[in-house]
């Protein structure tokens, strides 16, 4: 038994709130609303999905069933929309996110150094990232319709008898992922204006005093150090293109004929207009499932990369 | 003919120029097109297509308030922007200068767990967040739309956020602060906050245009039109048969969007840096 410290006219408090313990409430404190918040709004649900994704909900009764993989099954084996969904997912990643880098790149390597018009140019593409998507889409469903829409008015002026934009599934998804990268690739421009600054001039200047072209310096300096970003970017892109949900419900609907149904779109139908509660969950947890992959890959290559 | 360096110069900057416009149509066009066709009438619209209107219509523009309560839905817009936006200042940067600058036992690991939100799509929690928000009774209030992006993956980029910026930042003056018995809420709130003003001007751009864009969220807990926000509204010009009114439709899109691109003109950089900001946190 070790003696009391609390003893005599010593204040009781003092000896027990050192200056560590004082210092590791407060930080406690200080993150405590944002904590809190985080476990009541994010990751309560998201344990809540899990639970939902192997349940059977029925909303008559409001009860919820054990029933096990089911939900995982009937989307992986039984439904037939679950892979016409992943492959419209896929489709649109695969046409959004190299569309997106390789326009993004080059606005960037056009407008990385400061001169006249720079400025315009960089604020003109960036212009589509602060307007809502809402508005976005709403316009360019309006530019796309079938005869009487801007685009095919103005193709129709040079010979061109423009297609229902909208109407045909494999238009409808061209349509879907052009727009969306226009709404976009402002963003991705700006993060390679960025890397392109940091990269320091004289690898270049030397670079050219050996003969080196235009070419060759982006493809033997530039490039090679930007291979970081690029990663990032493209992991970004990849996983944003997985979550569009207001593009595609604003300017198709998912449709024509499911040919822009997406899984976003999927989870969002199955839960709040068909009621599928313990379907869509097992639906998300497979959306949680691609991004934490593409988002270990990327911590992978990155790992490998720096080794 | 020859060209001197200095002409040759000068044409290959031309035609740079001329290459960025043509790329630059798509990106200003629907713009334009939107503004204009916001002023013809409904019959117009589908006639011979022309940037400027023959008759300019300036009544499309009253009739959108009397289609539905468009003013109520554009306050709601800015009072939960506003209110999202402030919150999120304060928790962030309380949040942010903890993890930066508090030595606490697991603040490391605390870090590690928020940051995984960032990876987490709001359509995988968005199902229980429903039949959270019905038991806690607040459906087709507004209280989900300023809880879910307060709380949810973007308030956590806004943390990490803050947590770089005041990081980056010297310490000596929070120790001197510290001499003169401050508390650290004092340290916090009269030192760090003012020398981190460019974090918090990117914080508040961002989460302002966050909540502003928002679409699945009102969507999805929202139901009466009154309580309706602007990108819900936008999409609800329609006649009884589901297709969309255009006169209206734009004339609206265009009040929700061109104040918003007014602000980003005058404010183009500021808002372009806060943007690469956050972008780079990856």
């Amino acid at each position: 038994m070790t003696g009391h410290i609390r003893t005599g006219t010593t204040a009781p408090r003092a000896p027990w709130l050192t200056l560590r313990r004082r210092e590791m409430f407060e930080g406690w404190l200080f993150v405590s609303p944002t904590l809190i918040g985080f476990l009541i709004f994010f990751l309560g649900p998201l344990i809540a999905v899990i639970i939902y994704s192997l349940s059977e909900w029925n909303l008559l009764s409001q009860q919820m069933t054990y029933i096990g993989t089911a939900n995982y099954q009937d989307a992986l084996t039984q439904n037939p929309d679950f892979w016409h969904v992943i492959r419209n997912s896929v489709i649109f990643a695969a046409g959004l996110v190299p569309l997106n880098m390789t326009l993004a790149l080059a606005l960037a390597l056009a407008l990385c150094r400061p001169g006249r018009g720079v400025v315009f140019f960089r604020t003109a593409f960036f212009a589509p990232v602060v307007t809502s998507a809402v508005a976005w889409a709403i316009v360019w469903k309006f530019l796309l319709q079938g005869e009487a829409g801007a685009v095919n008015q103005m193709l129709a002026t040079v010979g061109i008898d423009g297609p229902n934009w909208l109407r045909e599934p494999d238009w409808a998804m061209a349509a879907v992922i052009v727009t969306r990268v226009l709404k976009m690739v402002g963003l991705n421009m700006i993060l390679y204006i960025a890397a392109l600054q940091s990269i320091p001039r004289d690898y270049e200047e030397a670079a050219r005093l050996e003969g080196a072209g235009n070419w060759q310096i982006f493809r033997m300096v530039t490039w090679p150090l930007l291979a970081p970003s690029t990663l990032i970017i493209m992991v970004i892109t990849t996983i944003g293109s997985f979550k569009v949900f207001d593009h595609i419900y604003l300017m198709t609907g998912g449709g024509p004929e499911n040919g822009t149904l997406v899984l976003a779109f999927y989870i969002y139908e199955q839960a709040f207009e068909f009621f599928n509660v313990g379907y869509a969950s097992a639906l998300a947890m497979i959306m949680f499932a691609i991004v934490l992959v593409l988002a270990v890959v990327q911590i992978m290559l990155r790992q490998k990369g720096s080794a | 003919m020859e060209l001197t360096i200095r002409q040759a110069g000068i044409v290959k900057k031309l035609c740079w120029t001329l290459a960025l416009s043509v790329v630059a149509v798509p990106f200003l066009f629907p713009f334009l097109w939107m503004i204009s066709s916001a002023f013809k009438s409904a019959n117009e619209i589908f006639g011979q297509p022309s940037l400027i209107p023959d008759v300019w219509r300036w009544r499309n523009f009253l009739e959108v308030f009397e289609y539905q309560p468009f003013a109520r839905q554009y306050f709601n817009s800015i009072y939960i922007a506003v209110l999202v936006t402030g919150l999120t200042l304060i928790l962030s940067s309380l949040a942010g200068y903890a993890l930066a600058r508090m030595r606490f036992a697991g603040a490391g690991l605390l870090m590690l767990f928020l940051l995984s939100a960032l990876m987490v799509p709001e359509e995988v929690t968005i199902v229980p967040n429903f039949f959270l928000m019905k038991w806690l009774g607040v459906m087709d209030t507004h209280i989900p739309l300023v809880l879910l992006p307060v709380f949810g993956p973007h308030g956590v980029m806004a943390t990490f956020l803050m947590r770089q910026y005041f990081v980056s930042l010297p310490k000596e003056l929070e120790e001197a602060g510290k001499m003169d018995g401050l508390s650290r809420l004092g340290i916090w709130w009269k030192i760090a906050l003012p020398m981190s003003r460019p974090a918090l001007a990117a914080v508040a751009i961002i989460t302002f245009l966050f909540s502003w864009n928002l679409f699945l969220e009102p969507l999805v807990f929202l139901s009466s039109i009154e309580n309706f926000t602007l990108p819900l509204a936008l999409s609800n010009f329609t006649d009884p048969y589901g297709s969309p009114l255009w006169h209206l439709q734009l004339a609206a899109t265009s009040l929700a969007v061109v104040p918003i691109l007014i602000v980003y003109l005058i404010a183009q950089r500021q808002i372009i840096e806060s943007f690469a900001m956050s972008g780079v946190k990856g």
